[in-house]
């Protein structure tokens, strides 16, 4: 493991969404703050610094992780994904998204991206996720807005729509 | 989304907000970027409840490279003047301490410097020395003579007192049958939006103007405030907010105290300032909602008619009285009867000071309080008389003969028919079924308990309520404040698309959806060719003091006012068709994109082609039609008239209902509450979209879930705020939250242009009583109050255990309390001379980095000590005392460091046991600050290991050195 000088910053390369990005930190700098300020991919949001809201939860190597709680040296070398790359195309939605929208699973839209990026995870792992598996996962969520009945419903439809179209 | 079916209105279409928000395109706050040289600011906030602010160092923090300003109180109060406080009373409210803290997180210095992680550092430099003061963080010890004085103007604690009647309650309570009272306390919580709090401020020499972008969410009467703070003309405070916003419920209305610190930042620093509030600042100072201590008695007939109620409410706004409380204690004045036709009410209303953050706009606003005085009540009453609770609230509600209604207290409650809205939810909820469900699980010993609340959701507060906070002659001086001004502007562009602006400010609610639905019904459009603005720019925009997001008013009063633009702006285009149409102007019918001739479809002009001829041939219209097409609509309704001589308050516009009925089971073995099942029903007027309001329902239920069960802002006895987390504060999660039943029984409102009410708020006034009755009725319950914690329940379950430490309150004391005892294999004369050693303490103090002794008997050390995620760095003094050599003393120390403080004493006795010594110690220590505050939870623990380690150290030190293989030995548990 490389040593890192606190007083200097550091190159950071990873691979965001698809693309190489690159930028420079301190090694204390989170990599909320480096997705969202140094490289301007602001769909990642930021709720609690601490861990416990799950709103800045992204998925490095393909598994969700709070990125509050990541510095952005650490995630040298990785994959990283972002809400921002779960649209198919501009204009167009994701399965997920779209039962989200038609469930108004959403209010504010805040907490989102972080419950997107977790389910979006969870769904391609455990496609056949009951009820209660769902719920164990969302659970690591804080929604203030919709009360979460309608965050269930949107994630079973996105569910058995996603096996759908595995099946067809 | 092609063809409406009769009306776009009442359909739930999917959000136009979605996309956005769902792709990670959203521009909320921190989304939106800052003009290049923006600097960014942090705060040092109090630890202290109540202390004296006697000096404040900050050479080291202004000496840090990228640091632009350090500013304290003195600096921010010679640039802005003292936030109005809104009753008459000798007392300020700045935005920062000036020479006292009051409560712990409030500001005390200001740093600005290049970036964030900067100014942070610059906290750590800062030293502040605090003589702290007595607290007090009960509002009744605070009414007590010997209570600290919180503000001195004031001599006491009270900021105000009124009394207020109506019919002749005296001679109720002389002739009533019965005189039924209970005593109840609510607590504080708050809703918690994910966002925070962030503001970027600029100001303009030239012209001494602010230019201010914020996350606030009205009300706008707040801008008045912010400008007179500024010492500015409002013209000179142009103020915005984000597109989108990441949740309110109210909270975002106390942005502004740093609206005011940052604008005068950026003023110091001539550069713009940014701050970004963190969660830590969120729940420890942002805004919260009073807790309330109420009495309330009623006057009863036999048969269970409630013929006058007698109040008596303490409103705790904490430190300090915040614009526009207290608002909070008013809102309901015109509602103090709730459901229920009562002529005879009496109420005493007070208002206290306590060492605990200022409070503030928070979902329910004053109706949670209410409620859970009058709705407890109630169902004392019923148990009192013998009575079904149902029967009790049958044989008082407000008949629908009775519609519009003026209450005792001076509301018009606008419509409803409860007695149907109640039986039908009885009926479609199961209420018979759920009956059975109790008996059931009662017979096999399960604690199930039914709960009921019935009440008036008030939505559109008008304007003047909060001036019933002063006498009638008071507000005589004053001039009379009333009304709900709304507005809306609608125009066509020079292609004839149509956009809409509302000062509306949502916080995730869907307006843009609602208002396009609404303004394409007008305009025979459909709702995607329509664009809708909901944020505000102060300088620009259509706006009053009214505007922005709170007291449930969109529904009712910004997508009505939407309506009367769209419509003046479809009589403007009849009669620019009218003569093209060859056809009256009334006859001409806005469809389908087109403008026709009533009866003859194909006589018909394209909307955009009418809708953009002002732009392109004004001269061919008459001159009154000649501008472009743009409608700027007012309204406010009439029923809001200013508070009366004799004190009646029309405090809203617009009055739903709600019956709520819940069946609960309480665990017998841990205390933890289930609520089984939820049925809500709601008379909301005319739904506008059903899919949010069944979204605003659910979310609303969900936070009232957490008041009944969870949430508390807690503190200690000495002011320390305990709950600076989200594992300390805990909030709903998807495992907690039970989808509820949601039934509607629509009475359009009549005072309103949709005939829409206010749905948002209700289930916080409703649904934490009704989850208290229910848990009453399991168990029996005569005094009930929340959160209803396992901890809580489980004493009444179980009553206390004998021996076993009792069970923490919410509000715990801070106080830490071990004893043990170390075995060192040492003489009590070794192990007495390096408790007095400078150099051997070195060794055993945990994390002490340099000692000193300060005279024979004290030292003067620097620690770095961690308690669960806190490490942090503190000045430590140790004194000894009582020295008894060798066999006994006092030690007493302090800690202090940018994470909080502590002290405490210990009692250390050596004595000889089979040539080594027994080190037996008991203490008592006490911490506050940041570190109370995040790691509450942790300290009792890490007091035991970090003392534990003291004497294990001590112990090391002193025992000569054992041979490797007696090492060995040891740690295998084998004893030579």
């Amino acid at each position: 493991m490389p040593r890192l000088s606190a007083a200097q910053r550091h190159t950071i390369r990873f691979t965001l969404n698809g693309q190489p990005v690159q930028g420079e930190a301190e090694p204390r700098l989170l990599l909320t703050d480096f997705l969202r300020h140094v490289l301007g991919a602001t769909g990642t949001h930021v709720g609690c610094e601490h861990g416990v809201c799950g709103a800045c939860t992204v998925q490095i190597d393909g598994s969700p992780a709070r990125a509050c709680l990541t510095l952005a040296v650490q995630v040298e070398g990785s994959d990283i994904r972002t809400v921002e790359a779960l649209a198919p195309a501009p204009g167009r939605l994701s399965i997920l998204q779209e039962a989200f929208r038609r469930h108004h699973a959403l209010q504010c839209g805040f907490c989102t991206a972080g419950i997107l990026m977790s389910l979006d995870a969870f769904l391609r792992a455990q496609p056949d996720a009951d009820e209660a598996a769902l719920r164990d996962l969302l659970s690591g969520h804080l929604c203030r807005c919709t009360g979460y009945a309608p965050i269930i419903a949107a994630a079973l439809d996105a569910a058995a729509r996603l096996r759908e179209t595995a099946h067809a | 989304m092609d063809s409406p079916g009769d009306k776009w209105v009442g359909q739930s279409l999917p959000r136009f907000e979605d996309a956005a928000l769902l792709t990670g395109r959203g521009r909320y706050f921190d989304d939106c970027g800052a003009p290049p040289g923006t600097l960014h600011a942090a705060i040092l906030r109090s630890p202290h409840g109540h202390a004296l602010i006697e000096a404040i160092d900050t050479a080291a923090a202004r000496a840090l490279p990228g640091v632009a300003a350090v500013l304290t109180g003195e600096d921010i109060r010679t640039s802005t003047t003292s936030l109005v406080v809104g009753v008459k009373a000798p007392m300020e409210c700045w935005p920062i301490a000036v020479e006292r803290v009051r409560y712990v997180g409030e500001p005390v210095v200001l740093v600005v410097a290049t970036d964030r992680y900067v100014a942070e550092d610059a906290l750590d430099l800062i030293e502040v020395r605090y003589t702290p003061l007595p607290a007090v963080t009960d509002p009744v010890v605070a009414l007590t003579p010997e209570a600290p004085v919180l503000h001195d103007g004031l001599k006491g604690n009270l900021a105000s007192e009124r009394r207020f009647r109506y019919g002749d309650p005296e001679a109720a309570f002389a002739s009533a049958a019965h005189r039924i009272a209970i005593d109840v306390t609510y607590p504080r919580s708050a809703c918690t939006p994910i966002e925070c709090y962030g503001v970027l401020a600029d100001y303009d020499p030239g012209e001494d103007s602010y230019d201010v972008f914020a996350n606030f969410q009205g009300p706008f009467s707040i801008h008045a405030v912010i400008a007179r703070a500024l010492r500015v003309p409002g013209n000179r405070l142009r103020l915005r907010t984000p597109p989108d916003s990441g949740g309110s419920f109210g909270v975002k209305q106390g942005v502004f105290p740093y609206i005011v610190l940052m604008a005068a930042a950026a003023r110091a620093c001539g550069r713009p300032v940014k701050w970004v509030e963190d969660r830590l600042e969120h729940l420890a100072a942002s805004s919260v909602a009073t807790n309330r201590v109420t009495r309330l008695e009623a006057a009863v007939t036999a048969d269970g008619i409630i013929t006058a109620l007698d109040w008596d409410q303490l409103e705790d706004c904490g430190a300090h009285l915040r614009a526009p409380e207290p608002a909070t204690l008013y809102r309901m004045h015109g509602n103090m009867t709730g459901a229920y036709a009562v002529r005879n009410v009496a109420i005493r209303n007070r208002v206290v000071l306590t060492n605990k953050a200022p409070t503030g706009l928070n979902r329910g606003f004053g109706g949670p309080q209410v409620y859970f005085a009058l709705e407890r009540l109630v169902q004392r009453i019923a148990l009192t008389l013998g009575l079904d609770p149902l029967d009790v609230i049958r044989r008082n509600l407000v008949p629908t003969s009775a519609m519009p209604y003026r209450t005792a207290s001076g509301a018009l409650l606008d419509s409803g028919d409860y007695a149907t809205a109640m039986e039908t939810a009885l009926r479609e909820g199961r209420h018979d079924e759920l009956l059975r469900r109790r008996d059931a699980a009662r017979a096999e010993g399960r604690p199930y308990g039914i709960g009921y609340t019935a009440v008036v959701e008030p939505s559109v507060s008008n304007m003047g309520y909060i001036t019933a906070v002063l006498t009638p002659a008071e507000r005589k001086r004053a001039g009379p404040k009333n009304g709900a001004q709304a507005t809306a502007t609608i125009q066509c562009d020079a292609v004839g698309s149509v956009s809409v602006h509302v000062a509306s400010v949502p916080q995730g609610q869907g307006h843009r959806t609602v208002l396009a639905q609404v303004v394409a019904d007008e305009l025979g459009l459909r709702p995607q060719d329509i664009r809708v603005v909901t944020d505000i720019d102060t300088a620009k925009d259509a706006w009053s003091i009214a505007s922005g997001n709170y007291a449930s008013r969109f529904a009712p009063a910004v997508a009505g006012v939407a309506r009367i633009a769209a419509q003046q702006l479809r009589t403007r285009l009849q009669r620019i068709a009218a003569p093209l149409l060859n056809v009256p102007p009334d006859d001409v019918v806005l469809a389908h994109g087109k403008l026709h001739a009533r009866g003859n479809a194909d006589n018909a002009l394209p909307f955009a082609r009418v809708a953009s001829s002002p732009h392109w041939a004004p001269g061919t219209l008459p001159a009154e039609d000649s501008a472009p097409l743009r409608e700027t609509a007012w309204w406010t309704p009439p029923e809001l008239t200013a508070p009366t001589e004799a004190d009646e308050v029309n405090s809203s516009l617009c009055h739903g209902f709600i019956f709520d009925f819940c069946g609960v089971e309480v665990d017998r073995v841990t205390g933890q509450v289930r609520v089984d099942r939820y049925v809500t029903m709601h008379d909301c007027g005319t739904v506008l979209h059903p899919g949010m309001v069944a979204g605003q329902v659910t979310g609303g239920f969900a936070h009232a879930l957490g008041a009944a069960l969870y949430e508390a802002h807690s503190y200690a006895p000495d002011g320390s705020f305990q709950t600076g987390t989200f594992a300390d504060y805990l909030v709903p999660t998807v495992m907690e939250v039970p989808a509820p039943l949601i039934l509607h029984h629509e009475s359009p409102s009549p005072f309103t242009p949709l005939g829409a009410k206010g749905v948002g708020e209700g289930n916080c006034m409703s649904t934490p009583v009704c989850i208290a009755n229910a848990v009453a009725d399991a168990l029996g319950l005569h005094d009930v109050s929340l959160p209803l914690l396992p901890a809580t329940l489980a004493r009444h379950l179980h009553g206390a255990e004998p021996g076993a430490p009792a069970v923490a309150p919410p509000q715990g004391e801070r106080t830490l309390r071990g004893e043990g005892e170390a075995r060192v294999a040492a003489p009590r004369e070794k192990v007495w001379a390096m408790l007095l050693d400078p150099e051997a303490l070195m060794a055993i103090i945990p994390g002490a980095h340099a000692i000193q002794r300060t005279s024979p008997t004290a030292y003067r050390a620097e620690v770095t000590l961690g308690i669960g995620p806190v490490k942090g760095r503190y000045r430590v003094t140790l004194s000894l005392a009582d020295l008894d050599e060798p066999s006994a003393l006092t030690l007493s120390g302090s800690a202090a460091g940018a994470l909080g403080f502590g002290q405490g004493r210990g009692q250390v006795t050596l004595r000889e046991a089979d040539g080594s010594t027994v080190i037996a110690y008991h203490y008592e220590a006490a911490v506050g600050g940041k570190v109370a505050s995040i790691a509450g939870r942790l300290l009792d623990g890490a007091t035991r290991v970090i003392i534990g380690q003291f004497f294990a150290a001590l112990a090391r030190q002193a025992a000569p050195r054992q041979p490797w293989w007696q090492r060995l030995l040891h740690r295998l548990g084998l004893h030579a």
